[in-house]
C-alpha cells in the first residue's frame, strides 16, 4: 500500500517537477535578424538591442506569451550609409517611433516542437497582425526559440517616397529570430 | 600605296566595346559614390557593377584571343624605343582590365554587399563582409583606376599622333575608316 501511495505520488509529482516556464531571456545568445533584397542583391542587417519578455511552459503553450521591444536605433542596415538613412522620415522616422514591438496574442502547438504564434506587429505607429511560426528546441541551459516571417515594408511605410519604389528595394523583409531563455 | 595592317575583326570588336563600356564605367563610378542614399544611386552602382562585371568576362576572351593570334606588326617608322613603350603599356593595360573591376568585385563583397550581374548572375562572395578591406579595396579599385586613364591618354595619345602627326595610318589599324587594298 505505500508503494501504491508513493508510485502515485511519484507519478503526480513528475510533471511538475520537469515543467519548466522559460522566462528569462538570455540576450547575448538572442538575436533578430532580417533580410531584403536590394537591386537584386541579398542584404542582411538586423537590431542589436532589444528586449523580450515572455512565459512558456511546453505543458500549457496556449497559456504562452511573448512581448518583445525593438530598439531601432541598434540597427545595422548593410552599411554605414544606410543605418544612418533608415532613422529618417521616410524610413523608420526613429524620433518619432524609436521602437518595434510585437505582442502575441494567441499561441498554437502543432507538434514536433512547433508552435503558431499570432500576435500585432507595431512599426512607425502602424500595426499588422502576423502568423509566426516558432521552433521550440530544449536545451541544458537554455531552450531556444527560432521563428521567423516575412513582412511587407510598406504595410508599416517603411520606404514612403522616392524608397517606395520596390524595384530598387523589395517590399519583402525576411525576419529571422531567436531567443534563448532559461526556466525555473 | 602599302598594304593596311589591320587587327582582326574580333580584336577590333572587342576592342571598341571594352573602350565604350569602360568610358561608361568611369564617369558613373566617379559620380556615384558622391550622391546622397537614394534608389538612383542604388541603380547607378549596380550598373556600375553590372559593366565591371561585362568588362572582367570581355577581357577574359579578348586577353585569349590575343594570346592565340598575332597583332599586325607596326610600321617600320615606328622607333625602337616606342616599341617597347608600346608592349609595356599595352601589358600594362591588360593587367589594369583584369585588376580593376577584381578589386571593385572584391571591394564590394567586403562591403557586404554581393555582386549580382543584371540582378539575376550571383558573382560568388571571395572575401566576407570587413569594413576595413572594403575601405582599402576602394583606395586600390580608385588609384587603379586612375592609373588606367593615365595609360589610356598615352594610348591615345601615342595613336592619334602616329596617325596625324607622323602621318601613318595608325587609326585604321583598329579599324578606322575604310579598309584600304593594294
Amino acid at each position: 500500500m505505500k508503494m501504491t501511495l508513493f508510485a502515485l505520488l511519484a507519478v503526480l509529482a513528475a510533471p511538475v517537477a520537469h515543467a519548466v516556464e522559460y522566462q528569462t531571456v538570455l540576450p547575448k545568445q538572442s538575436s533578430i535578424g532580417f533580410e531584403f533584397r536590394q537591386m537584386g542583391v541579398p542584404v542582411k542587417g538586423g537590431f542589436k538591442r532589444f528586449a523580450t519578455q515572455m512565459a512558456f511552459d511546453p505543458a500549457k503553450p496556449e497559456a504562452a506569451r511573448a512581448q518583445i521591444e525593438i530598439d531601432l536605433a541598434s540597427i545595422d542596415a548593410g552599411s554605414p550609409e544606410a543605418d544612418e538613412e533608415s532613422a529618417g522620415k521616410l524610413w523608420f522616422n526613429r524620433s518619432v517611433y524609436p521602437k518595434a514591438t510585437f505582442v502575441s496574442s494567441q499561441i498554437r502547438a502543432l507538434g514536433n516542437n512547433r508552435y503558431e504564434m499570432r500576435g500585432t506587429l507595431t512599426l512607425k505607429g502602424r500595426s499588422r497582425d502576423m502568423i509566426v511560426p516558432v521552433t521550440y528546441t530544449p536545451g541544458k541551459n537554455a531552450a531556444t526559440f527560432d521563428g521567423g516571417f516575412v513582412l511587407k515594408r510598406l504595410d508599416f511605410g517603411i520606404g514612403e517616397g522616392m524608397w517606395a519604389d520596390i524595384a530598387t528595394v523589395a517590399n519583402e523583409v525576411k525576419v529571422k529570430f531567436r531567443i534563448a531563455a532559461t526556466g525555473k | 600605296m602599302s598594304a593596311v595592317m589591320r587587327y582582326s575583326a574580333p580584336a577590333i570588336v572587342l576592342h571598341w566595346l571594352m573602350a565604350l563600356l569602360i568610358f561608361a564605367g568611369f564617369p558613373l563610378g566617379l559620380t556615384m559614390v558622391d550622391l546622397p542614399l537614394s534608389p538612383d544611386k542604388l541603380k547607378l552602382y549596380s550598373y556600375h557593377k553590372w559593366i565591371g562585371v561585362t568588362l572582367l568576362m570581355l577581357v577574359a576572351i579578348r586577353l585569349s584571343w590575343r594570346l592565340t593570334h598575332t597583332p599586325p606588326p607596326l610600321p617600320a617608322s615606328v622607333a625602337v624605343w616606342q616599341r617597347r613603350a608600346s608592349a609595356i603599356v599595352h601589358g600594362l593595360l591588360y593587367l589594369l582590365m583584369i585588376a580593376i573591376p577584381l578589386s571593385g568585385w572584391l571591394m564590394s563583397s567586403a562591403k557586404g554587399f554581393q555582386t549580382v550581374w543584371f540582378g539575376v548572375l550571383p558573382l560568388p562572395d571571395l572575401v566576407g563582409k570587413d569594413k576595413a578591406l572594403g575601405d582599402l579595396l576602394a583606395e586600390v579599385h580608385k588609384v587603379l583606376n586612375f592609373t588606367l586613364l593615365g595609360l589610356v591618354v598615352l594610348h591615345v595619345g601615342a595613336a592619334l599622333q602616329h596617325h596625324f602627326i607622323e602621318r601613318q595610318p595608325f587609326l585604321q589599324r583598329m579599324g578606322w575608316g575604310k579598309k584600304e587594298r593594294t
